[in-house]
């Protein structure tokens, strides 16, 4: 049975510190939810708090509508996969996995069948005996995921557990965790630094920074409509240009830069004289100039096989780039040589400097 | 042997190497090897009088082993020995294990250096001198017994000297450190993180120390187990001071039979009788533990 989780005016002061900062929100049942932000930026004090090794400084955090205030780790019904598995080396995989089932007292039989359904879920079924330092490490990650279930916790904390493994095996385990999800239906709490990550498993994200979350929303519309400066630059790439607002109409801003006037949305309401720094995708910029054109030449063009990425710079220095798909033929932007690029003013966004990463 | 010679020879040329293995040798047999074979030979011939040594009478019997099974008291003393030592280990054992815990996952790091430093400066001081700390503090007229009285404890002063209660305190004492250090040691290489999943997956304290932290403790465990039941066994200074005759200890016959009787013959029997139970408590030890020499000497 999964629960909702739900954060309300949750701050964690250390100290001076504030790692925590005002933060309310509410993760349905169910949901896959990431909170996603650099390092430092609170995450994991958050899951920290969920799990019940930290109580939060002020503010309340319900689980399936119960207060979990004064209940330990124990007690409460989450359970949490940590970044290094911290699998127990002296144990069997079975016995791993059957641990939170043997210290609730369920007896040795039953603990058994519920131990080989876990593998049989995790797709190790023959694993029961092995020692945990014969697995290899995606192997050692499906243990911990089948030890965490075991529990049959309302909710699963994820603590960046995918960031020791090498780059197949963790695009691999991305779509098992997502699949394990839907088959449990477990509420998925999972912490990352790691956008693709975050963006390709999550029914929503939350983007944190200084403790406080930036924007919550799904993949798409944290990616094309992010609220700030911050989400627009950390996730995802962005080509920027700082300015001055010099007229508003119709939900457009016009920003004076040094690369002359450009347009884009304002979602902000910025009004004119502001200071503002105008974002727009790599792969939003066109190859014609059409509205916002920029004059510039070609410092280095990659190849990447599906796709083409160049670096620009414009005659101020300021450096873009372009990302455009391979369709074969001659590749675009030559090096050294010069283009016009450009993109709509729907494509980019204008938005307070703020803390832009 | 190849592999250790080698470098050996390499780094230090044959003259010194050879200079090396042979002082070394000759530590090991002239200081080590042949006193032992020269007790052992003591202890397996009858005491006799100078003028008939050599004689007929002067051949090796196990004569003098066998004494302590037929002197009912001196056997009442081993086996107090025995079960003082492992009554020692044990309450040291519970008092060395959460104070291990406590140094090694809960202690804030800054305060480490002090609290090991506490426990270390009282063994800057002789075993002796510590030992005599205990016996004023267990006096009659002591301190523990003014402040137990003053707090209405007792009514009046109680005898703490001169029994098995004061030997066992300052044995306790004296040997704690051998028992802290060994599985602070081994508490200190377990992650953090293993007691946080296991309590995050239901498990209560009882559970994770069980389970999680003695499991992963036991060569610790073991070797604190074994140098204080050793230290205990062979232990003279504490018994000699805060026991009394009620109390002797075997190290005490031992040591009667030396230098009091002066037969060497029948203190060196005693003495690798003691010997024989401390290696058979290793094996015990190593056994119980279920670990080898090499998570020992890990």
């Amino acid at each position: 049975m999964s629960r909702d989780v739900a954060l309300d005016r949750v701050t964690m002061r250390f100290g001076a510190i504030t790692a925590v900062r005002d933060v309310s929100l509410t993760i349905g049942a169910g949901e896959f939810f990431s909170f996603l932000g650099p390092s430092g930026c609170g995450k994991t004090t958050i899951l920290r708090m969920i799990s019940g090794f930290m109580e939060p400084t002020s503010g309340a955090i319900r689980i399936g509508g119960q207060d979990m205030r004064g209940i330990g780790p124990n007690k409460r019904p989450t359970a949490l996969i940590f970044q290094n598995l911290a699998l127990f080396p002296l144990m069997t995989v079975g016995e791993n996995i059957g641990f939170g089932l043997e210290v609730r007292g369920v007896p040795k039989v039953e603990r058994h069948s519920a131990v080989q359904r876990l593998l049989d879920l995790v797709a190790l079924p023959d694993a029961a005996d092995k020692r945990v330092t014969e697995l290899s490490g995606g192997q050692r990650q499906r243990v911990a995921i089948a030890r965490a279930l075991a529990v049959e916790p309302s909710v699963l904390l994820l603590d960046e557990p995918l960031s020791a493994l090498d780059l197949k095996l963790r695009q691999h385990m991305r779509a098992e965790l997502r699949a394990i999800q839907r088959r449990t239906g477990v509420t998925f709490i999972y912490i990352t630094h790691d956008q693709g990550e975050a963006l390709t498993m999550s029914d929503r994200i939350a983007v944190m920074n200084h403790g406080v979350i930036e924007q919550v929303g799904d993949g798409a519309s944290i990616y094309d409509h992010p609220d700030t400066a911050f989400v627009a630059a950390f996730v995802g790439e962005a080509n920027r240009f700082a300015g001055t607002v010099a007229e508003v109409a119709d939900g457009i801003a016009a920003l004076d830069t040094p690369v002359g006037r450009l347009l884009g949305r304002n979602p902000r309401g910025l009004r004119p004289g502001d200071r503002a720094v105008l974002f727009v995708r790599p792969e939003r910029m066109r190859e014609d100039g059409a509205e916002n054109a920029l004059a510039a030449r070609v410092s280095h063009c990659d190849f990447e096989g599906a796709f083409v990425t160049a670096v620009l710079e414009t005659a101020d220095g300021v450096r873009l780039q372009v990302h455009t798909p391979h369709r074969g033929g001659a590749l675009p932007f030559p090096p050294e040589s010069a283009a016009r690029v450009g993109f709509c003013a729907g494509d980019a966004v204008v938005l307070p400097p703020g803390d832009a990463a | 042997m190849r592999a250790v010679l080698e470098p050996a020879l390499r780094r230090y040329g044959a003259p010194l190497t050879v200079t090396l293995l042979v002082m070394s040798a000759a530590w090991v047999l002239l200081m080590i090897a042949l006193p032992q074979l020269l007790m052992v030979d003591y202890s397996l011939r009858p005491m006799l009088p100078p003028s008939k040594l050599g004689g007929p009478e002067d051949v090796h019997t196990l004569r003098n082993y066998g004494t302590l099974w037929s002197n009912a008291i001196h056997l009442g003393i081993f086996l107090k020995t025995v079960w003082g030592s492992a009554l020692v280990t044990a309450v040291t054992l519970a008092l060395s294990y959460p104070m291990a815990f406590y140094l090694a996952q809960v202690a804030p790091k800054r305060k480490l250096p002090t609290l090991v430093l506490m426990l270390v400066v009282p063994f800057w001081i002789n075993e002796i001198l510590r030992t005599f700390a205990w016996y004023i503090i267990l006096a009659y007229n002591g301190p523990l017994n003014a402040l137990l009285v003053g707090l209405g404890v007792w009514a009046e002063p109680v005898r703490l000297l001169g029994g098995d209660g004061g030997v066992i305190a300052g044995m306790v004492y004296v040997y704690v450190l051998f028992m802290v250090l060994p599985i602070y040691n081994a508490i200190e290489t377990l992650d953090r993180h293993q007691i946080e999943a296991a309590h995050d997956l239901g498990a209560g304290w009882i559970a994770i120390h069980r389970r999680i932290v003695v499991p992963h403790a036991k060569p610790g465990i073991a070797v604190g187990c074994i140098m204080t039941f050793m230290l205990a066994a062979g232990s003279y200074a504490v018994p000699a001071l805060l026991g009394g005759p009620q109390s002797r200890w075997f190290t005490e016959i031992i040591y009667n039979w030396f230098f009091e009787g002066g037969n060497w013959n029948q203190g060196a029997a005693y003495a690798f009788i003691l010997l024989v139970l401390c290696v058979g408590f290793i094996l015990l030890m190593m056994r119980l533990f279920r670990v080898g020499l090499t998570d020992i000497a890990r």
